[in-house]
């Protein structure tokens, strides 16, 4: 290591008038400044040059995607080509992965989001809503409103009561399994929680893992945590904890861990090591008997088996509650706040409220369901045919936790907390304790 | 720096020779010389400043706010309040806090002497020691993302080998990354890999600069092998333990893109840095509350910073 | 820099005396037998990776990744080229890597200079600024950052709908050179200490200016640290992968670290494919390494040791 680093600065020499700091600091600024003039001619720019405000309804609109795998980049490819030949103009697609558009979501609306960007429907929406970081389509929503029920609507509704949300499809979560397994061992789709309990312990005799269960990703939890609120405290009460107008540590929650101990005992262990694409393979090898996940579970079954593929609605646990509430996130659309071409992308979105967007999309990507009234249901496979009925009739839908509860909220408390619980569910009340305290302070404003 | 005991120049100037003073005022400094040179100092230390310093102090500032990152009007001063929530209601606070302690000890105690002890054996006219020392290295050269995915196809419990190797002895799969009391250690496995490599070619620099006649006068005193190198090679290796230990301190502080590849940084594998990432990137944003976090990895740094700033001019004055 | 003989010189010149002198002794046998079993663990994991790459998805998925192969095949490589697009992020990488690496030089061989040869006055506190920054972690300068790109761009925003730092690759550039120019310095001012300055003594008596002294004498000297610092930071800046991950918006221009985000499905990963796909991004690191591996070593060498 430099044991000698530098000159001893006590020598004489250099006159001080050289380090004038202002000598430094405007040298600096110039040097600063060409570097951004540099910046202006070298960086990429906008698509389109046209008028700051207005735009063109046929011009070329920008489209910020989330949909980086293949079959859902290539259904909207699809849609985009409908767009054209029915009128519309060029759709300059920005696809970034999954993850990192999620991720990135924040930064993105502040930044320059594009025209239109693919987003989900729940709090999440409503909180960019409020804060003003995307554009109200209320003038879209008069032109395609009459396409959806009244639920669809609320969902894409914010909380002035203006439209802020273009939705495209859903998919339910239920619990999957297997036709053929069902039938070789006389096995029956329970419709009680107790019934689903006793049908475990059958299976774990014939060697079968009862529930496939993984959580690596820590939020494939919360769909079990979400069924079990709905069935035993009811919908609004629900809705309510995911407002953080609830508290976690109540006695109605302790329940909802309680319950859940009774399905832990028939889930497959290391759940915390296990991704849900692992999961699913264990049913589509025979080594899992049932699976509670969104329907894109279908993805991960070729051939044969994705034909033996079904499933049943999450079982009722209290028959005063009932079953009639189903967990069925919507994707959709929004627009940014100032769009470059903002007739364009209200007439973008207009075209994607509409049933021949969502036939064209969901041609290519078969994994969910349209959401518009008029949309063509012949060309369901057997399995969005029962995704479609379960959704038409349900009283109350749900988007799921991550989608209705505060983000921060969801990712950096109600995880970790689940994660916790799976691991040693004796904890559940000191967990919930901590989870209405940290609700407490995320919550506040 | 080459440490001589026979007081042979080498190659640099003696720390307190007074030539170089008495020689500079002989030189007459243009206008022009005086600009030139305060733009080549003034330009990077103004790009350093603004983009670097700037940033991390405006960071400790934002601690101490609560804020959602939208909007610089809505940002609120709450004063301590993060540092009280994070110290007593953040259930992976100190799980972080310890698992980077770890992290650190582990680095000190296994790949480091294992890189000091292939330095030794490679520090010898040996053919292939070029060969060796670069696929020992190799794993340094590549991404962290790309380290992560490399072990998880070794850790995966359905699909790695590990527990496929194991399934023919008839050992039940084990739960690698998914276990928190295994996790930990199979991330450090993995991150073992590359840094000893880096410390490998650490320690080949430093015991190139060990004097020979050194270890002659060792050997000719007929002291082992051992003996000469713990009395005699590993004290003068001090300049670089020194940088030794500052690089593995700043490298088990700032560990992160191993875990977040692996599972987000959750379940066992907490570590300060995903702390601070879970909470300003990603659907969460809360600024402050991981500013505060990233503060505190600050202040961390900052006395690992000072202890190698303090040897440094400690050196100097020797 | 050949004026005077440094020890390790002269060990050499005595070694290479003495290697023809050393007899193959059993000690020796082991130790490369030794040797030879190290290096082939820490090679492994890398090897596995690209076994895994040359098996087919179907065969893995019905024999398992632990068998022998039936067959090799390079499909995967093919799928991942395509579907990753991995050409294209290549491009997006070397536009970010290679002016960072030349203003990172460049920029750091000024200060080096500075420091080195004519003494500053509170000198030693700058290098100790430029080298502590490049230890901070990266976290802590995302956000303020973020924001300070994008208030720049504000002002601009309604006229222009241009970007002047946020989203472009001037604005990843620019945090590049801020963020590694303190080791560069650190590394440049060691080396630049050890030239002798009877060489610019002879061209300060000739008359050259600062920069002239800079340019044509002290910098051709410099070529080893050059050398060592340019593959050093092209592997690090290659690498990187947060700040474009923050600092960008378009997905398109992203480098390639996120390249191998495209190939991981949201519902469906294959490991192959991934295997392939990590294969081919680490070639480029892996090419200039063993390329330029003397100067490599050279380089972290000349950071931890000035000699």
């Amino acid at each position: 290591m430099g044991k000698r680093m530098l000159q001893d600065p006590d020598q004489p020499g250099l006159p001080a008038a050289v380090f004038n700091r202002r000598i430094f600091l405007g040298a600096g600024a110039v040097a600063l400044g060409s570097l951004g003039l540099a910046a202006c001619g070298g960086s990429s720019s906008s698509s389109s040059s046209g008028g700051s405000s207005g735009g063109n309804a046929t011009g070329p609109v920008t489209f910020g995607s989330n949909a980086s795998d293949e079959v859902p980049k290539k259904a909207f490819e699809a849609t985009f080509a409908a767009y054209k030949t029915s009128g519309g103009g060029d759709v300059k697609v920005n696809t970034v992965d999954h993850n990192t558009f999620q991720e990135q979501i924040n930064n993105y609306l502040q930044g320059r989001p594009d025209d239109v960007f693919t987003w989900f429907a729940g709090y999440r929406m409503r909180f960019f809503a409020k804060k003003g970081l995307v554009g109200d389509v209320s003038d879209v929503w008069e032109k395609i409103g009459g396409g959806f029920t009244d639920a669809i609507k609320t969902a894409s509704t914010g909380e002035d009561g203006k439209q802020y949300f273009v939705p495209l499809y859903n998919y339910p979560w239920a619990v999957h399994y297997r036709k053929s397994v069902f039938e070789a061992n006389g096995f029956q789709p329970p419709t009680t929680l107790d019934e689903m309990v006793t049908l475990g312990q059958q299976m774990k005799k014939k060697g079968l893992a009862p529930l496939a269960f993984a959580d690596k990703d820590g939020w494939p939890a919360m769909g079990t945590f979400d069924y079990l609120n709905m069935r035993i405290n009811g919908y609004d009460f629900h809705i309510n904890l995911m407002a953080g107008k609830e508290a976690w540590d109540s006695p109605k929650v302790a329940t909802v861990f309680d319950t859940w101990k009774r399905l832990l005992e028939i889930s497959q262990p290391n759940s915390l090591g296990r991704t849900w694409q692992e999961a699913a393979q264990t049913v589509a090898q025979k080594k899992a008997g049932m699976y509670l996940l969104g329907t894109f579970v279908g993805q991960q079954f070729t051939g044969a088996d994705k034909d033996d593929l079904t499933f049943f609605p999450f079982p009722e646990v209290d028959s005063s509650v009932g079953a009639d509430a189903v967990e069925a996130p919507i994707d959709g659309f929004m627009m940014a706040k100032r769009p470059k071409n903002a007739d364009g992308a209200k007439n973008l979105l207009e075209f994607l409220g509409s049933a021949k967007a969502e036939n064209s999309y969901l041609a290519t990507d078969s994994n969910d369901v349209a959401v518009h009234k008029d949309a063509d249901t012949s060309k369901y496979n057997a399995l969005q045919k029962q995704a479609s009925e379960l959704i038409s009739n349900a009283k109350s839908i749900s988007q799921f936790l991550d989608r209705d509860a505060d983000p921060t909220f969801a990712s950096t408390v109600a995880i970790p907390a689940f994660q916790s619980f799976i691991k040693n569910p004796a904890d559940a009340a000191s967990i919930a304790k901590n989870m209405e305290a940290q609700k407490k302070s995320i919550y506040q404003s | 720096m080459a440490v001589s005991t026979t007081g042979v120049p080498t190659g640099a100037p003696a720390p307190d020779v007074p030539t170089r003073k008495g020689k500079r005022s002989a030189h007459r400094w243009t206008r022009r010389d005086r600009v030139v040179l305060a733009l080549m100092i003034g330009v990077p230390t103004l790009i350093s400043v603004a983009l670097v310093w700037v940033p991390a102090l405006s960071s400790v500032a934002l601690s101490f706010t609560r804020w959602d990152g939208i909007g610089l009007d809505s940002i609120q001063w709450i004063g301590l309040r993060n540092y009280r929530e994070i110290f007593t209601i953040y259930p992976p606070f100190y799980p972080a806090l310890w698992h980077n302690l770890i992290w650190l000890l582990f680095f000190l105690l296994v790949p480091t002497p294992i890189g000091l002890f292939l330095a030794v054996l490679l520090d010898r006219e040996l053919r292939f020691t070029r060969v060796y020392q670069s696929l020992i290295f190799l794993p340094v050269v590549l991404s962290l993302a790309i380290v992560g995915f490399i072990w998880q196809l070794m850790y995966s419990t359905d699909q790695g080998l590990i527990n496929a190797v194991l399934d023919k002895f008839g050992v039940a799969p084990i739960d690698w990354l998914g276990n928190p009391s295994l996790n930990l250690w199979a991330v450090l496995i993995a991150a073992s890999w590359r840094h000893v490599g880096y410390m490998m070619i650490l320690y080949l620099a430093g015991l190139k600069s060990v004097d020979p006649a050194l270890k002659e006068a060792a050997a000719i005193d007929g002291a082992s092998d051992w003996q000469a190198f713990r009395y005699v090679v590993f004290p003068a290796l001090r300049p670089i333990n020194i940088v030794v230990l500052v690089i593995t301190v700043i490298e088990s502080l700032r560990a992160f893109d191993l875990v977040y590849v692996i599972n987000g940084g959750r379940n066992g594998l907490e570590l300060l840095s995903v702390l601070v990432t879970q909470n300003i990137i990603g659907e969460a944003s809360r600024i402050g509350y991981g500013s505060a976090i990233a503060t505190i990895m600050l202040v961390i740094s900052t006395v690992f910073i000072v202890i190698y700033t303090l040897n440094i001019f400690r050196e100097e004055r020797r | 820099m050949t004026a005077v003989q440094t020890p390790r010189q002269a060990e050499q010149g005595s070694a290479r005396v003495e290697r023809r002198r050393r007899p193959v002794t059993r000690g020796r046998i082991l130790l490369h037998v030794f040797l030879v079993i190290t290096s082939l663990v820490f090679l492994f994991p890398l090897l596995y990776s690209v076994y895994t790459s040359l098996r087919p998805y179907a065969e893995t998925a019905k024999y398992g990744y632990f068998s022998l192969p039936r067959a090799l095949t390079f499909a995967n490589y093919a799928h991942a080229w395509q579907q990753s697009r991995v050409l294209h992020f290549l491009v997006n990488t070397l536009i970010i890597v290679v002016p960072s690496l030349l203003l990172i030089l460049l920029l750091s061989s000024f200060v080096a200079f500075g420091l080195a040869r004519f003494g500053v006055r509170g000198g030693k506190w700058l290098l100790i600024m430029f080298t502590a920054g490049n230890l901070l972690p990266q976290q802590i300068l995302l956000t303020p950052l973020y924001q300070a790109y994008r208030l720049w761009d504000d002002q601009n925003w309604v006229v222009e709908h241009q970007a002047f730092i946020y989203d472009t690759y001037w604005g990843v550039i620019a945090i590049h050179v801020a963020f590694q120019i303190g080791f560069c310095t650190f590394v440049l001012t060691n080396y630049m200490q050890t030239l002798p300055h009877e060489l610019t003594e002879a061209a300060l008596v000739d008359g050259a200016g600062a920069w002239r002294q800079y340019w044509t004498i002290t910098m051709p000297l410099c070529r080893p640290p050059l050398a060592a610092l340019a593959t050093l930071e092209f592997t690090w800046i290659y690498n990187d992968f947060l700040w474009a991950l923050v600092l960008m918006n378009t997905g398109d221009k992203r480098p390639i670290t996120s390249a191998l985000n495209n190939l991981r499905g949201e519902f469906f990963t294959d490991n192959n494919l991934l295997a392939a796909g990590s294969v081919i991004i680490v070639l480029p690191t892996v090419l200039v390494f063993v390329l330029l591996q003397k100067q490599f070593v050279g380089g972290l060498t000349l950071g931890a040791n000035k000699g």
